[in-house]
């Protein structure tokens, strides 16, 4: 149990054996904008680690540098042992298959029904017998349990459901990595506690290493075992979400505290606001 | 969920089918693929002196009626004159061997086609035969000149050949 | 995918075309791995060529219809009314049969493909193929590629046979043409490979530009709804300027 290094570089020696996703250097610039600047994460295997940080510090960039649909300028991210920068695009295919993706908006094919895009994965991949896709899907949607809406359409549920839906297609493969995007985004606090108790029975029944990105503190503090708060490109904090909700920093200060100004400025950067109004400076 | 499934990939093949025999019909019934004679056929030859516009795969009528097509223009180099090889459904096997062959025009500016016309000999013609009596196809630029040249109609036009000009209209000899 | 525009146009046109060129590659690179998806293709030839007969056949009728009703006075003017069929058949097979038929197509079929396409990459739909290790240019749009490259020729042929049968309604049964006239100087007219053929592998060529142009623009879309509308009218837009200019260039070089 070392989800409280002090610092990732240093305690590596036994969690980066352990660490299912690695990432080391990392640095990306979109659109010619920073994003990060050299970042060091470790995911352990078989825990959920929550990644947290202000909207619009690349959490999502994030996840999608460690799926490889995006490249990094620098750096080395290693899932399951591979640095996927080098790997082609037949071979990402092949780690996919071993990632389950929650998606934000949950990303369910509008043309199938809830059960075909449940069983989608399957179908795509695997030549089984119906009887035996049938039984698989039916399976998923009853822990998720949404067996009775298996022949709705994705356009007749609604968002909390669809979540769950698209929760029942990532699993569908039995991922050994399972990343959750914002999963409570627009969801009721009944539907938020469904889906938080989903991930929370699949890491412990299964033992899936998961990535959580989101913003709800108090559902990251009940899911997650490690927090990474990440800001301004880099890696502000990190530790157990108990640990760092005590912890005194500007940062977790403001971010977990919800201070609306603090180390992420409340004023875009902006030209002088004197000036801006025509005033002499310092008028204002 | 195998029903609906099902149904637009029976729809599908319906579509295809539909696409596939509209080409089939343009085909057969809009093309000129519609004047080969499908059945056997037999060849029947014909010397003309100048054939104007005839085309390949133009019909060949007998009283207005289509009984055979063009099958190939050629010059012949020694009396230079154009052989036109004309292919005869074997349905219309009894032409009588001194019939004559006319290049006409179908209306005033129409295309150009052969016309047979029946002559009066109790033998048929055999593949590979020829026919004997031919007039060339009327130059309208030919009628002109001679019109306005003189109202003298017993010359015969410049072009037309000296030994068949005349011979078009059909010799009842015997039945 | 949302790049600021740059106002070069010329630059940005010619990047366009670069795109799409390379874009093609990736279609034809795909379509290997999406025979394992031929269900997909079915379902997409159903959706874009079934779906949009009625279209193809109404208007095929009324160009048909108009074709001939127009001609017939032109041609009677020379006493050559004898050549309606002739006239309406070349005319329909060459050119106007491909044509307006790749026009329908681009409004009917290849608007739906970009706005489909479009939406999927502005609800992470094409995100998630990825994620469950299914490429979206195989299971997506090169289904659609085929499709768009069989349906077309097919769409053509509907068109014409309608439109001849229009042009037979109004020559024959209306205006009082002799039906073995107007058959007759057809046949022996009409080439089946010169004219009739030659017009299908043209309206292949249209669906494929169609298909291509439709699904890069919903490919390619910025996933916003603004976005998806602007692609759509791109799609058309584009589309019939290219059919245009390729049909141009097919008759001047290829027939």
């Amino acid at each position: 149990m070392n989800q409280s290094n002090p610092s990732p570089v240093a305690g590596a020696n036994a969690a980066a054996e352990n660490a299912y996703v690695q990432i080391r250097g990392l640095r990306t610039v979109l659109n010619g904008k920073i994003i990060f600047d050299g970042i060091d994460l470790d995911i352990p295997r078989g825990k959920i680690t929550a990644i947290m940080g202000p909207s619009g510090t690349g959490k999502t960039t994030l996840l999608r540098h460690i799926t490889g649909q995006l490249q990094a300028d620098a750096g080395e991210i290693r899932v399951d042992g591979r640095n996927v920068p080098d790997l082609s695009r037949n071979q990402l295919f092949d780690l996919r298959e071993k990632i389950g993706y929650l998606f934000q908006n949950s990303a369910l094919l509008t043309d199938f029904s809830v059960f075909e895009n449940v069983a989608f994965p399957l179908r795509q991949h695997l030549r089984l017998p119906e009887e035996l896709v049938r039984n698989i899907v039916l399976t998923r949607l009853q822990a998720v349990g949404l067996r009775g809406a298996a022949d709705l359409m994705p356009a007749e549920i609604s968002g909390g459901m669809a979540r769950r839906v698209a929760l029942a297609r990532a699993i569908i493969r039995d991922p050994s990595l399972m990343i959750y995007d914002e999963p409570f985004v627009g969801l009721d606090p009944i539907a938020l506690n469904q889906v938080l108790k989903l991930i929370r029975t699949l890491n412990d029944t299964l033992g899936i290493t998961s990535i959580l990105v989101a913003h709800e503190f108090a559902a990251v503090r009940r899911a997650a075992d490690h927090v990474y708060l990440i800001a301004g490109g880099k890696v502000a904090a990190q530790g157990h979400p108990d640990e760092l909700a005590e912890r005194d920093s500007p940062w977790t200060r403001q971010f977990f505290g919800g201070e609306a100004d603090g180390p992420v400025p409340f004023q875009y950067p902006a030209r002088d606001y004197a000036a801006d109004l025509g005033f002499p400076a310092g008028a204002v | 969920m195998t029903q609906p499934r099902r149904s637009f990939q029976v729809g599908t093949g319906l579509f295809i089918l539909l696409g596939f025999s509209a080409l089939a019909y343009l085909a057969t019934q809009t093309t000129s693929v519609a004047n080969y004679t499908q059945g056997d056929s037999y060849t029947l030859k014909a010397k003309f002196s100048n054939i104007g516009q005839l085309k390949l795969r133009a019909p060949v009528k007998l009283a207005g009626v289509r009984i055979g097509s063009v099958q190939s223009i050629e010059l012949d180099p020694k009396s230079l004159e154009a052989v036109v090889v004309v292919g005869i459904d074997t349905q219309f096997k009894d032409i009588p061997d001194d019939s004559g062959a006319a290049i006409f025009t179908s209306g005033l500016l129409g295309d150009q086609y052969v016309g047979v016309q029946p002559g009066g000999s109790p033998v048929a013609f055999k593949n590979g035969d020829e026919f004997i009596l031919t007039q060339s196809s009327m130059q309208l630029e030919d009628l002109i000149g001679k019109f306005l040249v003189s109202g003298d109609s017993s010359k015969t036009p410049p072009k037309a050949d000296a030994s068949t000009s005349d011979t078009v209209e059909p010799a009842p000899k015997n039945p | 995918m949302s790049a600021p525009r740059r106002p070069s146009m010329i630059g940005d046109s010619l990047a366009q075309i670069g795109a799409v060129g390379l874009f093609l590659f990736s279609i034809l690179a795909a379509i290997p791995k999406s025979l394992r998806h031929f269900r997909e293709t079915l379902r997409q030839i159903w959706f874009l060529g079934a779906m949009s007969l009625v279209i193809i056949m109404t208007c095929g009728l009324f160009v048909g219809m108009v074709l001939s009703l127009q001609l017939y006075y032109t041609l009677a003017k020379f006493g050559g009314t004898a050549a309606l069929g002739t006239v309406v058949a070349l005319s329909l097979f060459r050119e106007l049969g491909p044509v307006v038929a790749a026009l329908l197509f681009a409004g009917r079929a290849g608007t739906s493909m970009t706005a489909e396409i479009g939406l999927m990459r502005a609800t992470d739909q094409l995100s998630a193929m990825e994620m469950m290790a299914v490429d979206p240019l195989a299971y997506v749009v090169a289904p659609r590629f085929i499709a768009g490259i069989i349906a077309m020729p097919l769409l053509a042929c509907v068109f014409n046979t309608l439109g001849i049968l229009g042009a037979h309604l109004v020559g024959v049964s209306w205006l009082g043409l002799d039906n073995g006239t107007f058959w007759g100087n057809m046949t022996s007219n009409v080439d089946v490979w010169n004219d009739l053929i030659n017009g299908v592998w043209k309206s292949t060529a249209f669906g494929a530009v169609i298909a291509l142009i439709a699904t890069f623009q919903g490919y390619t879309t910025p996933p916003t709804s603004e976005g998806v509308a602007y692609a759509t009218t791109r799609t058309v837009v584009s589309s019939s300027i290219v059919v245009l200019a390729l049909d141009f260039v097919m008759t001047a070089f290829l027939m």
